[in-house]
């Protein structure tokens, strides 16, 4: 039997991971794609967030071989989207290692609403914790990311 | 030139005599205010690469050849083993290594709190790493445990001797008292809960060790594991690039760093040990829990007579019992003041240093008490505190600078926003306004060093083994660099986090790198600065700008060296003030929202506003936290830790997050370094639990004694309120007949 297919970021790779991998270890470990991060491996903080066909995804808590021909966006697939400046820009980050998670989940949420209002953006936002507390530019980001 | 002192060094309030080596700070600080980079917003020069998630962190590090360690621990408060059986986990595929109680001294078979590590496998792989720890066998003898810290103080389980302080007659000053006030406040233990939890690749290398680590303290790491490896400390080379946040709980290098290194000795490859985050919640430190049982005597304009206290740090089975006190020793121009502090041992994941250890505590404890005597004597909370300013330490030492007063001034319109707040109280929702004053340390000091590496092409780098923990002090260094070398910021690089690559620097700890990182900065760009000088007088150019005269060097090099210099002789260093929030309370439900949070500090000179402004919301955000939703819990009869994943320990969201007002006074610390800096890690913290306990008094007359302020806390103390407001009106009515 050949080895499953994952998409990601336009690639497409050989899954060779046991089954019972999550798609953030497969990411992680076997393509080398760090960005995405695992802080609690458990689904309750969002650090690990990806897109699996536009929609953000725990992906520490998302098996590998059940992603299927699903579209998988990382961090990395977005390096050029304008939030990622905007993140910059507006001090959005501390330590920085939740960020690419949150950089993910505001991609989704701009991707349907452009011009989120501020309780859109808490509501989209709010499975993504932040320990140094980069709440208020993370709002600040999301709110002037097309500036 | 290098001159040896012996001076006091402090780190998070706690204080040692020790030699050092330092070098004169010859340099005139800069006039206060903005200049053209130092004093203006920048955004963090390793911004990009984080938020594209390229910075590599310690979790994210991958060497050849690299296994993963998993650790067995105690589930058990306290317990010993009788019998432990390695050979499953070995028998299991891919293991390559396994060790156990004894084997090192960070594994052992008496455990005093549930979370301490017994034994340690390594593996091809962390499944396998993990399946191997499940597999091993152990029987153990459960034993009683001792968890209620009152209960140590009275059989003596203490981690040290109980700590009297004070100063002046405290019974003579309760005496004098018009007014005398107790409260009993507590509050709860809290987790740091950094998002890259606790984790070390160590790799031995030739006759030497390379350990990278998530860590605040390169320096310290490198000292930690030479001791505990038996080697010189050259032979350690410690690296930590980028780390994913600390809080105080990441400044040694802990069980993982050493199990790692034997494993990677026996296995001759490189081993990561990372804690999970169930692990995190236990066996990573946490600010400890507090009673504080406390006492205040004054006149009945508000003058303080007496303050007193009894507190128990309910320490956790080691760590160090923090300065509770510290806020009621130097807050106020008390004359009279008397405290006892106790380190309760008891069979607990032991504390760290957590942002402003002690002084959180102790200014909830105190700040509310002081204003329920405000309260109690019709005097304006804001005037109380303006009346019992302190004018120099209570050992009649000078301040280096201190701008309470203005930060008092400067919080007048936030305070006066009270009468608007409350007047949109309705019958069941409350609102109102509350504050609270800031104290801590904050100066940093010597030693530290950075070089700084001027190019032909007019750019420079800024050398220096610290850390930069995720507040920006990397970003602040290039900003110093470029100002005293009167180029651009973006012609500025920083490179940091390797030991083997650089000149000490300071512990990130104490919000001590800025003041301490700085001024060495500093010097060594006026070093470079002043070569440069010297070849454009000896070219005959000598108003040349920098560029042109660089321009000469093509494959030479400027190399400029500076060190901090010392603290102000004779005076105390520290950082204050004051914050006002403003809550709403649903006096049904016992809900609590905080709608606004307004703070002004005096750190002296701000290098950059920008990041200075997050590191003020990011304190506040975390005292948020402590104040309303973050709590350690346990089983009272087995002291197991109930609250281990992020779902059961509840970290504030960005659903949480009231408005946040900031200002910093940003007068320069004219005795302090070559900058008038001092840090802002820890300040931000500090007062917010007092201020929002102070807005609920203001809006419901309500004492709330504990933190968190759970809905249940709320409601026994509204009930309270209730039933002495009956009293009163009992009591008052035949007077008034």
């Amino acid at each position: 039997m050949s080895a499953p297919e994952l998409h990601v970021n336009g690639h497409r790779y050989e899954v060779r991971s046991p089954v019972g991998t999550t798609l953030a270890e497969a990411l992680r470990d076997e393509l080398s794609l760090t960005g995405t991060k695992i802080a609690c491996g458990e689904g309750h903080c969002g650090a690990c967030t990806v897109l699996v066909d536009g929609t953000p995804t725990l992906s520490c808590i998302t098996l590998v071989h059940a992603v299927g021909d699903a579209k998988v966006t990382t961090i990395e697939g977005v390096r050029d989207h304008p939030m990622i400046e905007a993140f910059v820009r507006t001090d959005a980050l501390q330590c920085g290692f939740c960020t690419p998670g949150q950089v993910m989940s505001a991609v989704a949420l701009v991707d349907a609403t452009p011009a989120p209002t501020t309780e859109e953006i808490r509501h989209a936002m709010a499975g993504n914790l932040c320990r140094c507390g980069a709440y208020p530019k993370i709002e600040e980001a999301i709110r002037t990311w097309h500036a | 030139m290098a001159r040896l002192i012996r001076t006091e060094k402090e780190v998070e309030g706690r204080y040692e005599e020790v030699w050092l080596v330092v070098e004169e700070d010859a340099l005139e600080q800069w006039p206060a205010g903005a200049r053209a980079i130092v004093g203006q917003p920048a955004v963090r020069i390793d911004g990009l690469q984080r938020a594209r998630g390229e910075a590599i962190y310690t979790a994210d590090l991958r060497l050849n050849g690299m296994l993963h360690a998993a650790v067995l621990r105690s589930p058990h408060a306290r317990a010993r083993i009788r019998h432990i059986d390695l050979a499953p986990a070995l028998a299991l595929p891919g293991v390559h290594a396994a060790a156990g109680p004894g084997e090192i001294e960070q594994l052992v078979d008496e455990c005093d709190y549930q979370g301490v590590a017994v034994a340690a496998v390594c593996a091809d792989t962390l499944a396998q790493a993990r399946t191997a720890v499940a597999a091993i066998g152990v029987e153990w003898e459960v034993l009683e445990p001792l968890l209620d810290p009152d209960e140590a103080v009275r059989r003596g389980e203490l981690l040290d001797e109980p700590r009297v302080r004070g100063r002046g007659d405290y019974e003579q000053g309760l005496a004098e008292a018009d007014v005398v006030l107790t409260g009993e406040f507590r509050t709860a233990v809290v987790m740091h809960n950094s998002m890259e939890t606790h984790q070390a690749v160590v790799q031995w290398v030739g006759d030497g060790v390379e350990v990278h680590i998530s860590t605040q303290y390169i320096w310290g790491i490198r000292d930690e594991v030479a001791a505990g490896l038996g080697l010189p400390p050259d032979k350690v080379r410690v690296v930590c690039n980028y780390m994913g946040g600390g809080f105080g709980s990441k400044n040694g290098a802990d069980d993982y760093t050493f199990i790692a290194a034997e494993l990677a000795k026996r296995t001759g490859r490189p081993v990561k040990c990372a804690l999970t985050r169930r692990e995190e919640n236990l066996a990573a430190g946490n600010r400890n829990a507090t009673i504080q049982r406390l006492t205040v005597g004054a006149k009945s304009d508000g003058t303080l007579t007496a303050l007193g206290g009894d507190f128990v740090n309910a320490v956790g089975w080691s760590g160090w019992s923090s300065s509770t006190e510290g806020p009621m020793q130097m807050l106020y121009a008390c004359p009279n003041v008397k405290t006892t502090t106790y380190g309760a041992k008891i069979n607990q994941p032991p504390m760290k240093a957590f942002r402003a250890p002690g002084f959180v505590e102790g200014t909830f404890g105190l700040e509310s008490l002081l204003d329920e005597l405000a309260s109690k004597l019709g005097v304006d909370p804001l005037e109380l505190r303006r009346l019992n300013y302190a004018e120099t330490t209570a050992d009649d030492r000078p301040f280096s600078g201190k701008q309470l007063l203005e930060c008092y001034r400067r919080a007048e319109p936030h305070w006066e926003r009270r009468h608007a707040v409350r007047a949109r109280s309705t019958d069941t929702v409350k609102r109102g306004v509350g504050m609270a004053s800031q104290i801590w340390y904050g100066g940093g000091g010597p030693p530290s060093y950075a070089w700084v590496r001027v190019s032909s092409d007019g750019h420079a780098t800024v050398i220096t083994a610290m850390q930069d923990i995720g507040t920006g002090t990397g970003t602040a260094m290039a900003q110093i660099a470029a100002e005293e070398l009167g180029i651009p910021l973006d012609h500025v690089t920083v490179s940091l986090g390797d030991s083997a690559r650089g000149p000490y620097a300071a512990i990130s700890a104490g919000s001590s790198t800025t003041p301490s990182m700085g001024p060495a900065v500093r010097a060594a760009a006026a070093d470079a600065k002043a070569q440069i000088l010297e070849i454009a007088e000896q070219r005959g150019t000598p108003d040349a700008p920098l560029a042109e005269v660089v321009a000469l060097l093509e494959s030479g090099q400027i190399l400029g060296k500076g060190a901090r210099g010392p603290n102000p002789a004779g005076m105390q260093v520290l950082t204050f003030g004051v914050q006002v929030a403003e809550v709403a309370v649903d006096v049904e439900t016992g809900e609590v929202w905080v709608d606004r949070i307004a703070a002004i500090h005096d750190v002296g000179r701000v290098i950059n506003p920008l990041g200075a402004s997050s590191q003020i919301e990011g304190g506040i955000i975390q005292g948020v936290g402590h104040t309303l939703s973050e709590e350690r819990l346990h089983d009272p009869r087995t002291g197991e830790i109930l609250t281990t994943s992020l779902d059961a320990y509840r970290l504030p969201t960005i659903a949480d997050v009231p408005e946040i007002v900031s200002e910093l006074i940003d007068q320069p610390d004219t005795h302090l370094t070559n900058l008038g800096s001092k840090g802002l890690g820890e300040p931000p913290i500090v007062p917010t639990a007092a201020a929002i306990a102070n807005a609920i008094r203001d809006a419901t007359g309500a004492d709330v004694r504990r933190l968190p302020i759970t809905r249940a806390e709320m409601l026994r103390a509204l009930r309270e309120a209730e039933l002495r407001q009956r009293e009163r009106e009992k009591v008052g009515a035949p007077a008034g007949v």
